[in-house]
């Protein structure tokens, strides 16, 4: 149980560190020098579907975990590899997201909303693109017969993580998407 | 394909050479807490001598007024670097370096949870250090002071990369405490022997766990607020600069929601040992173990709610200043509870005044002067007034040398025999406790009439002003009183290691599980852990008709 102490704590750091560029958001939001309007350009509904897809993925995962367990090797190398599918699938929509914005001339230094925005949410992709790192490398050991008895902690604690960034993105999405637009 | 390999460490201290596998390939590749543990010493004692020099420049540049020995600019990066370097480089490295020999040690593991993670947090701090001065290189070092407040780290006040190493470097550094913190944690839960219980933790390990929860709350806000600033200086973001809407007031609650605890981490730990070595050579068992761990619970959970005491100069009204100042005042209840535990842990015993006692009594006093120092602070009329002058450098340091640096110095020469196999020459040892304690208090105590007199902080000269001159030169006196010290303890260390007195297994006569190996521990601690029924196990293994656990009413229960 030592592998998923050590993942809650450090899941537990990086939540303080979200929390901190959460904070420095909303004080963002607050002051004069944030554009209000600039927001709207953001596209909410295409974003939605593509938060679906991340939060979907952790149903996935949780799908991998339990056969797993029951040792369905089959089932664990199919959820796995539609874990990984759904995460592509978001980044991509992020990817597109970032390329509309850049179009309009919106961007990292281009005002506070730009600053902000793209801070905190490249932050939590850099976190998914880590998350996708490791779950594809836990999918190559799967095929390579690492998993074959059902002893490791390792699936699990990788679920601890791949959890943990959902939850941030339910609040990021929240933030940044839906409470401007109330 | 060639056969790489790692070699296996075959003794517990391995030399230095280079022309085998049994040396200096073996420190840099080794997964053993001890000689990691080793390694963090080392890094801390180089980086102290570095940050010294620095600093001794600019008592030289301060020695008389209007002095032109050091210009402002490059006065500015040495007080910066010596700020930064002591803090992230010389006490928090010397505070995981006897945390990661001593943690396995005391608990009866035989190595942290995770020993390659605990080589990584050790790289990582290494590089992290070795990156931030290589911006000397790069065309300047840091220069806006160790809390580095915006606007003077925008680019527009700071155009060289020195602000951008700084960033860099503590980012890698604060990555290696994050992840030794989490594995101290995960080793002291999961990795003890199983019959201690917790009530039975050692202090210092328990102020270790202690301080490593706070180590993973405060070091984010550091980490974000680095990474934020990294992304306005190279990707023209805006977070800190208030000319494009930003908010340099920001940067203060971010760095201090860190800084303040980070104080804390700094002194946590030395509490710890403290509460190991005043025992010891008290010979009476630790009064009020469960109020000094319970304090320190306190003081760690205070610790998030006092940064803005940092900040009562910068206009944030009465409202919040009334409250901050509230809670910061109560931050002297637990610490004054473990001052009086450590008081009442000595009334009555038969004390040794070897060299690490004599540096915990020095504690009590200097400490008790930078807390009372400390609260003087907590007061918003008084800080408005001290604020940004000598009063403030007075107090730090009386805190961080005559609070962490003791400690850690005190924990030196008590654990010295266990990781070396070597005694430390006493005599040596006490010109050494005089010397650093008379030069310390030359250097300090006269800084906070310099302060109380109006001098500023971070100027690079000063006015010939009536008693400024004077009190400057004692000052300087005192800085190179204390360089002579630190001289002469590289001395004594190097010539114990070569030359020391061979050390039993048990040289102080002492409680704890780590006393229970051979000097130095063989590379696998532990073959069979004594039993542990009481605070002081290895005492009553010792003395199995005395035996703690056989008194109902002391700590056995």
């Amino acid at each position: 149980m030592a592998n998923r102490l050590l993942i809650k704590l450090i899941v537990g750091t990086e939540a303080m560190f979200f929390l901190s560029l959460i904070m420095a958001y909303i004080y963002f939001s607050y002051l004069p020098g944030y554009h209000s309007g600039q927001e709207y350009s953001l596209d909410v509904k295409s974003t939605a579907i593509f938060s679906i897809c991340l939060f979907f993925s952790s149903f996935t995962f949780w799908r991998a975990e339990t056969n797993y367990r029951k040792g369905e090797i089959k089932r664990l190398k199919f959820w796995l590899l539609f874990t990984i599918a759904l995460g592509v699938v978001f980044l991509f929509g992020q990817g597109r997201e970032y390329l509309k914005l850049f179009n309009q001339n919106i961007n990292i230094s281009s005002s506070m909303f730009g600053t902000s925005f793209f801070t905190l949410t490249g932050f939590h992709g850099l976190h998914v693109i880590v998350g996708l790192i490791v779950i594809g490398i836990i999918t190559c050991l799967t095929f390579l017969g690492d998993f074959n008895n059902s002893k490791s902690s390792v699936i699990s604690s990788v679920g601890i993580y791949w959890h943990f960034v959902d939850i941030v993105w339910l609040f990021v999405f929240m933030i940044v998407y839906i409470i401007p637009h109330l | 394909m060639e056969e790489i390999f790692v070699p296996e460490p075959e003794e517990s201290l391995p030399g230095i050479s280079v022309n085998n596998n049994q040396g200096l390939l073996q420190w840099i590749s080794s997964v053993d807490h001890k000689q990691i543990g080793i390694m963090y010493l080392w890094l801390s004692m180089l980086f102290l001598l570095v940050g010294g020099t620095e600093i001794l420049l600019v008592r030289i540049q301060l020695a008389v007024p209007n002095n032109h020995f050091l210009g402002p600019e490059i006065y500015n990066q040495l007080f910066t670097m010596h700020g930064t370097t002591m803090i992230f480089f010389v006490l928090m490295p010397a505070i995981f370096g006897f945390a990661t020999y001593f943690v396995p040690l005391m608990t009866g593991a035989n190595d942290m949870a995770f020993p390659r993670l605990n080589a990584l947090s050790f790289w990582a701090t290494f590089f992290g250090g070795f990156m931030l001065y290589f911006s000397f290189l790069a065309g300047g070092a840091p220069d806006a002071g160790w809390f580095n407040y915006a606007p003077l780290n925008q680019y527009n006040y700071s155009s060289s990369p020195g602000v951008n190493y700084y960033c860099s470097g503590l980012l890698l550094a604060g990555i290696g405490s994050v992840t030794a913190s989490a594995n101290f944690i995960v080793t002291i839960l999961k990795y003890r022997v199983h019959t201690m219980r917790l009530k039975q933790l050692p202090v210092f390990v328990w102020m270790v766990l202690i301080n490593s929860f706070l180590v993973l709350a405060a070091f984010p806000a550091l980490n974000a607020a680095l990474v934020m600033l990294l992304l306005d200086r190279q990707l023209h973001a805006h977070f800190f600069n208030p000319a494009a809407g930003g908010s340099a007031i920001l940067w203060q609650h971010l760095f201090w929601l860190f800084g303040h605890p980070e104080v804390y981490i700094l002194i946590l730990p030395v509490f710890g040992i403290f509460s190991e070595v005043i025992p010891v050579f008290s010979r009476k068992p630790i009064f009020g173990y469960a109020f000094i761990v319970g304090s320190g619970m306190a003081i760690a959970l205070l610790a998030f709610g006092v940064w803005i005491h940092h900040m009562f100069a910068t206009g944030l009204g009465n409202i919040v200043n009334s409250f901050f100042s509230a809670s910061s005042l109560l931050i002297g209840v637990p610490t004054g509870i473990k001052i009086f535990s450590w008081l009442a842990t000595m009334y009555g015993g038969s004390i040794r005044f070897k060299v690490p006692m004599l540096f915990a009594i020095a504690f009590l006093v200097e400490f008790t002067i930078g807390g009372l120092s400390g609260i003087s602070f907590a007061l918003v009329p008084i800080d408005w007034q001290l604020t940004d002058t000598y009063y403030v450098v007075a107090h730090i340091h009386y805190v961080f040398i005559g609070g962490s640096l003791f400690g850690l110095l005190s924990g030196l020469f008590y654990w010295f025999p266990k990781m070396s196999g070597h005694l430390i020459n006493e005599k040596l040892g006490k010109w050494f406790f005089w010397l650093f304690v008379i030069g310390f208090n030359l250097t300090f105590l006269v800084q906070h009439a310099l302060g109380a007199m109006g001098m500023t902080r971070r100027v690079y000269t000063y006015p010939d002003l009536p008693g400024w001159g004077i009190l400057n030169m004692i000052s300087t006196i005192g800085g190179f009183l204390m360089a002579i010290a630190v001289g002469l303890l590289v001395y004594i260390v190097v010539k114990a290691l070569k030359s020391g007195e061979k050390a039993t297994s048990d040289p102080w006569d002492a409680n704890t599980l780590e006393w229970a190996t051979s000097s130095p521990p063989a590379l696998k601690n532990f073959e069979q852990v004594i039993p542990v029924k009481s605070l002081r196990p290895y005492r009553d293994y010792k003395r199995p008709d005395d035996a703690d656990w056989l008194k109902t009413d002391q700590n056995g229960k």
